[in-house]
């Protein structure tokens, strides 16, 4: 049993996510799922700084200083790409017509709070930039993260004890064990890394857990 | 009527201390580096400065507040992205030896905010930060059954924007995301500083294509862009 890379989970999120969708993935590990969409998929990314359409810039293509995605990581325009301002930008977020978000999370919590830009250490400097307005108003917003922090806790939670980004907005967590669904204030596991059991994934998570009927297979 | 001017010192000429001024630019694009260069030659000092974040390099913000003449930032994003090449480092320092007053507001309620004052409405209810830290001593309201933040307009004394094209009319286009905060600045600002790639003549910029209107622009400068990566 060992649980999933950075590149498998990347791999994963990008498999699941809905045909034919817009979607906005955030700055750190969300980045990285862009590399592993299918063109079949038919999705189209959006970045907060006003560019709808978008993919990672192909190796040995000459980076513009223009062309940037939230992490301010070089990225090259798709074919029916357009560009707007912030105004326009956040209208997408916050009104509603984005589909999908991924995030990045410190702890999500049994009724789907979300906390992810401030740990609350004593001299930290704060950064929120777009979550606040993504988990307001995308259509479903899943969290990407590992299931446990440095020191071993579990990332899940009863109960946040982060600064919160947003009061229930996660709809689905995507992390290196387990894909958990939230719903009616519970984590339901419908995926799991082969070898690994409820009691196993349990023993790691802050807060209760249920199996769902057609639980999947994790694998890359 | 022409808004264009011949140097950088002109541009920049009469902006008081104690100033709001905003900052264009995300990341390394669209940010009016050189602007800010000319305005850490002149007097001004105790600016309250608007930015998407806290640096966006070693150029420009960041000089202005090593220099010390920043009082206060109102941005979203004010740690460094990237510890190896911290991009915010000047006022992480100051931030940590409070030096530096810091407002942080969620990206598209500062952009919402620019509107409001740019566009002359008040105050206004968004779903952003609703049941958060950033709400707190704010009023709020549930309405539909949807939890609400009032937010204010954010005025400001002066806009610096940085502009692809520019006719003498003060008609700005702008590369990709490049335009990012511009349009909105632009209309927020009582005076609004367009630095440029170019300055074209009256009627080259297509109509349709215009995406700042002159009449939110005051004064011009050309000035070739040496990009900078933080």
């Amino acid at each position: 049993m060992s649980p999933l890379t950075r590149e498998q989970l990347a791999q994963v999120v990008a498999a699941d996510l809905p045909f034919n969708s817009y979607a906005n993935l955030g700055v750190g590990m969300p980045t990285g799922v862009a590399k592993y969409l299918k063109p079949e998929q038919g999705i189209t990314l959006h970045s907060e700084n006003g560019i709808l359409g978008m993919t990672a810039l192909p190796d040995g293509q000459t980076p513009d200083v223009d062309l940037i995605n939230a992490s301010r990581e070089a990225v090259t325009l798709t074919p029916g790409a357009s560009i707007c301002d912030h105004v326009v930008s956040f209208s997408m977020m916050r009104g509603g017509h984005i589909d999908v978000t991924i995030l990045g999370g410190f702890q999500v919590s049994v009724g789907g709070d979300l906390a992810n830009w401030d740990t609350g250490v004593e001299g930290a400097v704060p950064a929120v930039g777009g979550a606040m307005d993504l988990v307001a108003g995308a259509k479903r917003v899943f969290v990407m993260m590992q299931h446990t922090d440095r020191e071993g806790r579990s990332k899940l939670v009863t109960q946040c004890t982060y600064p919160l980004t947003g009061k229930s907005v996660v709809s689905r967590v995507y992390t290196d064990l387990a894909i958990l669904d939230v719903k009616d204030d519970r984590f339901v596991v419908c995926g799991m890394i082969a070898g690994m059991t409820l009691e196993q994934l349990q023993a790691v998570t802050d807060a209760p857990l249920e199996m769902a009927a057609d639980c999947r297979l994790l694998d890359v | 009527m022409n808004k264009v001017v011949d140097t950088l010192s002109e541009a920049v000429a009469g902006i008081a201390d104690g100033s709001t001024v905003l900052l264009g630019g995300f990341g390394t694009s669209g940010t009016p580096v050189e602007l800010m260069q000319a305005l850490l030659q002149t007097s001004a000092t105790n600016l309250t400065v608007v930015s998407n974040s806290a640096g966006g390099g070693p150029t420009g913000l960041s000089e202005l507040i090593e220099a010390g003449k920043v009082r206060k930032l109102i941005c979203s994003f004010a740690r460094s992205l990237n510890a190896q090449k911290p991009s915010a480092a000047a006022f992480e320092k100051r931030f940590r030896a409070g030096e530096i007053e810091l407002e942080l507001v969620p990206q598209g309620t500062l952009a919402e905010r620019l509107r409001a004052a740019g566009a002359g409405m008040g105050p206004f209810f968004t779903p952003t930060a609703y049941g958060t830290r950033l709400a707190q001593g704010k009023e709020t309201r549930v309405i539909n059954g949807r939890g609400y933040v009032l937010e204010e307009p954010l005025h400001a004394d002066v806009a610096f924007v940085k502009a692809h094209l520019a006719d003498p009319f003060g008609n700005l286009t702008y590369r990709y995301a490049g335009r990012n905060f511009a349009p909105v600045m632009c209309m927020a600002a009582k005076l609004t500083i367009a630095q440029v790639d170019r300055v074209v003549a009256v009627g080259d910029i297509a109509p349709e294509q215009v995406m700042t209107p002159g009449i939110f622009v005051q004064r011009v400068i050309e000035c070739e862009h040496v990009p900078v990566n933080p």
